[in-house]
């Protein structure tokens, strides 16, 4: 570390010229000549059986391409795990906003009205609104049980623990469901003819799963379908799953009429439609020592997953192994399920139900410090993981990782100590209002979970332009992260070359090969290491052909590769993924590396309570990290900045309002995202240390900024009033509403 | 409704358009005009993706019908700076990361450089003031601040 020219430089986005002229060219920003607009005729109610269309009076129908299911050539489907989710629905539908039909029209202002009067008749069934409801199966909705997916995760002998505790303390923590709002809605462009087959343009994570997605849909063969990311405006998982729903109408649209067919959302329908963040319920029952030693927790999870199982059972992985947070766990058991209820299936979002679970401990922690009378961070100190201690899945902790000391740094920045004693000394006599402050303790997995990786089979690869510019060829895309200019630092770093230099192939499914989704964290450790290892192969092709020597300038090797290609055609070198060594995984069991590598952090919360509106403000925000290498200090600081204000929306502003199974304030004048003026000073900082299996000592950063702040923020609001919430959203009138009512008592048993 | 003849001064260029009174200046700008730099987040006057200057005020064209908009001077992101020679927001926002997924970034652009005109040399708080009609989902605003920050200092070195 430190020899670095171009890796851990705050280089310049890739992409950002063309950012701040507004040349960047975004899925609404394109047109063909001849291209329809499409629409979406969707469902009303929450379960039912479809009895029949009408076309209503008023409208030249014979202008309208009209689609069905009965139109759909291959399988109504759009393939995630399961084989459960329908392009469009058929027969029955499973929650409202469900896509029924579409409609294309060359006037994109037609279309409103042409939706308007298309009236679908339907026997409406009982649906179910609540995971307790999915629980008690009432009525069962989905399967035979309701339950898309559980999980069991056992260490120890949980048993046998609750007879040596001094403390139980039980507790439980729910979250709501959350809206990505990327300010870019969801949009695709389809064109199709039977030579060329079928291309989609679109605003998307993951090329492939829609490729994926597509082929099975249309029952093309895999060549004739190809998918081109566009510039991306903001995705946050919620990119990784729709488009292929989005994909696929637009490309049932241009199957049918012959002409390119665009899609996009206005902010109302996509709000309403599209997927969201996971509520969960989560149940803490835990055994420990009077002194503060965790002997042991009976952890039970619930997510309401919607009306589809989409990717809920990856969710409910991850939100299962990160359960136990960031402490040794002699003993542990985890009961997860992901259950099936009529809101619009809940999908990926940043975090991707480490959130949720790790909201639930740390407020936990919270309480149990409470409860034995020990400072929340002592109580944490003794019990953190450390090398050499295992996780809740048997995985042994090799990284030198340093809690108490991140913990110690982080209190030190936001001065929580003295604060922490200051304002409950101030509060006591304060009128109109309170101040608190509070923490987490977190850490979040890099890459895909378990065997995941080995899944994937990642291939990345390298080659250089006519003009000889070294280009990397991935599946992985830009929706605002930074993987453009990280995986170039990467790339101009190891061929000793400058930024310049290197540009990035376009991600398209007929240029790149499948680098695989980009999602959990996983482009700068996994598939950066890929790009370095291409980058390494393509440097000794030139090296081994005598065109170019060791040590060599930008212009010599620009000069080599270009002679290179125009002596053989092409220059290329390829990279596939291998799993760091001793990296063992058990499906069944869930027991082994749970991930090859964990990013570790303690976020600080400071709060005002205003005691007569209720409203939180957060004036200071510390967040502290060990992501391993920071590959740009800018862009890696960018991210944590962005990922806390996701949280503190998460945890006080954004509430979504369902009404019968459909989502009420559908629009940003309802639905609260923090602005300008709401979010605190967010002050970063990074431990380094070099992880030996990432790309210059790499780990996953993006997701993990959004695990702190809720969990920090409630802790803080308890230390500013006296009272515990246990639930995020936690908007003014949660709070009223609990301060209302006479504090119960809190469920601790002393044996 | 029929359509009506409007002439608009977009950056410097005149452009006349036949369109309905009602269409709105976003539409006649990213669709008639082609000026895609100016974006769409809500269509409903909150998030502030549409920003432009129109007659030298801040307005969401979202809200603008084109009839309202008939012999005005309009300024877009286009107008700002363009490749090499950014407009010095522009080369802040590049320098301190201001633009992530790039999709507020147009309008915060134009509010930003609205919000220096006016002041030239605004305290955080009126920078948060100033662009509390621009919603961002990417950045949590830190490193645009610091971009306005950035650009104000280097517009008193002389720089700008
Ligand atoms: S699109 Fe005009 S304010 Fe959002
Ligand atoms: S940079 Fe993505 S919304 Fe601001």
């Amino acid at each position: 570390m430190g020899q670095e020219k171009i890796v851990g430089k705050p280089m310049l986005r890739k992409e950002g010229v063309a950012k701040v002229c507004g040349r960047a060219r975004y899925i609404d920003d394109m047109t063909m000549p001849g291209m329809l607009h499409g629409a979406t005729v969707r469902s009303s109610i929450a379960r039912g059986k479809i009895l029949g269309v009408e076309f209503g009076a008023g409208i030249p129908w014979d202008e309208f391409v009209i689609v069905t299911a009965t139109d759909i050539p291959g399988a109504n489907e759009i393939a995630m795990i399961n084989h459960d989710w329908p392009c469009l629905a058929g027969e029955v539908v499973n929650h409202a906003e469900e896509a029924i039909l579409l409609l294309a029209h060359p006037d994109r202002h037609l279309l409103p009205k042409a939706v308007a009067a298309v009236h679908v008749s339907c026997e409406e069934w009982p649906a179910v609104f609540s995971i307790e409801e999915s629980e008690r199966r009432d009525p069962v909705v989905w399967g035979e049980d309701n339950v898309f997916k559980s999980f069991l995760m056992e260490k120890g002998d949980v048993d046998a623990v609750w007879t040596l505790a001094d403390r139980v303390v039980e507790g439980e923590y729910t979250t709501g469901a959350q809206e990505h709002l990327y300010i870019e809605n969801n949009g695709a462009i389809a064109v199709y003819s039977a030579e060329d087959g079928l291309t989609v343009w679109g605003s998307l994570q993951c090329p492939f799963y829609v490729h994926k997605s597509l082929v099975k849909m249309t029952g093309l063969a895999e060549e004739k379908v190809r998918i081109v990311q566009v510039e991306t405006g903001g995705a946050f998982g919620g990119k990784e799953d729709y488009p292929s729903m989005i994909g696929a109408h637009a490309a049932l649209l241009a199957m049918k009429s012959g002409k390119p067919v665009k899609i996009v959302y206005d902010r109302a329908e996509d709000m309403a439609a599209t997927t969201k963040r996971h509520p969960s319920r989560v149940r803490h029952r835990t055994a420990v020592t009077r002194d503060g030693k965790l002997l042991g927790a009976e952890i039970e999870i619930a997510l309401d997953g919607g009306a589809y199982s989409t990717l809920s059972s990856t969710v409910l992985s991850r939100a299962t192994i990160h359960a136990g947070g960031p402490y040794y766990w002699p003993n542990i058991r985890v009961r997860s399920k992901a259950f099936a209820t009529n809101y619009p299936p809940y999908g990926a979002f940043r975090g991707f139900g480490a959130p949720q679970s790790l909201f639930a401990i740390e407020r936990h922690m919270d309480h149990i410090a409470e409860e034995l009378g020990i400072a929340p961070d002592e109580l944490r100190r003794r019990n953190f993981l450390k090398p050499g201690l295992e996780t809740a899945t048997g995985q042994e902790i090799r990284e030198e990782i340093d809690l108490d000391h991140l913990m110690g740094r982080a209190l030190a920045e936001a001065d929580y100590h003295h604060k922490r004693e200051r304002f409950a000394r101030e509060n006591a006599g304060a009128e109109s209002k309170k101040k608190g402050i509070g923490f987490a303790a977190f850490l979040h997995g890099s890459g895909f979970t378990g065997s995941g990786e080995k899944y994937l089979n990642s291939l990345a690869a390298m080659d250089v332009t006519s003009e000889g510019k070294a280009r990397v060829l991935v599946s992985s895309t830009e929706f605002g992260q930074g993987t453009n200019t990280i995986l170039c630092q990467i790339a101009a770093e190891t061929l000793g070359i400058d930024f310049d230099a290197v540009e990035m192939g376009p991600p398209d499914t007929s240029v790149v090969p499948n680098t695989g989704p980009t999602v959990a964290s996983r482009t700068s450790m996994v598939v950066g290491k890929l790009v370095h290892s291409a980058a390494v192969g393509l440097k000794k092709t030139l090296l081994a052909s005598s065109l170019l020597g060791e040590g060599c300038s930008t212009e010599e090797f620009v000069m080599a590769a270009r002679t290179y290609v125009a002596q053989h055609g092409a220059l290329r070198s390829e990279s596939r993924y291998e799993a760091p060594p001793g990296v063992h995984w058990d499906d069944q069991l869930y027991r082994g590396e749970a991930y090859a590598a964990y990013a570790w952090a303690v976020y600080v919360a400071e709060v005002t309570v205003d005691q007569t509106t209720w409203g939180v403000t957060v004036d200071d925000f510390v967040a502290v990290q060990e992501v391993g290498r920071v590959l740009n200090p800018m862009l890696a600081t960018g991210q944590i900045e962005g990922g806390v204000a996701q949280g503190i929306g998460w945890a006080l502003y954004e509430k979504v309002m369902w009404n019968r199974g459909r989502m009420g304030n559908n629009q940003m004048t309802n639905y609260i995202i923090p602005t300008s003026q709401d979010i605190p000073p967010i002050r970063v900082f990074f431990e380094e240390r070099p992880f030996g299996h990432g790309a210059y000592g790499a780990k996953g950063i993006g997701e993990l900024p959004m695990d702190g702040p809720a969990p920090a923020i409630l802790n803080a609001i308890a230390h500013a009033t006296g009272r515990q919430f246990d639930s995020v959203p936690l908007l003014p009138e949660d709070i009223f509403r609990q301060m209302a009512v006479r504090e119960p008592e809190r469920e601790v048993v002393t044996l | 409704m029929s359509l009506q003849s409007y002439s608009l001064r977009v950056n410097g260029n005149i452009y006349k358009v036949a369109t309905h009174p009602m269409m709105r200046l976003l539409d006649v700008l990213r669709f008639d005009l082609e000026l895609t730099g100016t974006k769409e987040g809500c269509g409903e006057g909150e998030c502030g993706a549409c920003s432009v200057l129109m007659n030298g005020e801040l307005v969401n064209s979202c809200l603008v019908p084109v009839a309202q908009a008939d012999g005005a001077e309009i300024e877009t992101v286009e107008g700002l700076g363009q490749d090499e020679k950014l407009h010095v927001v522009q080369r802040a926002f590049l320098e301190c990361g201001g633009a992530q997924c790039g999709m507020c970034t147009p309008g915060m652009l134009v509010a930003a450089a609205h919000l220096l005109k006016k002041n030239a040399c605004p305290d955080l708080a009126a920078i948060r003031e100033g662009l509390n009609g621009n919603l961002c989902r990417c950045t949590g605003y830190m490193r645009i601040f610091e971009a306005v920050e950035r650009a104000m200092s280097s517009t008193a070195e002389g720089r700008g």
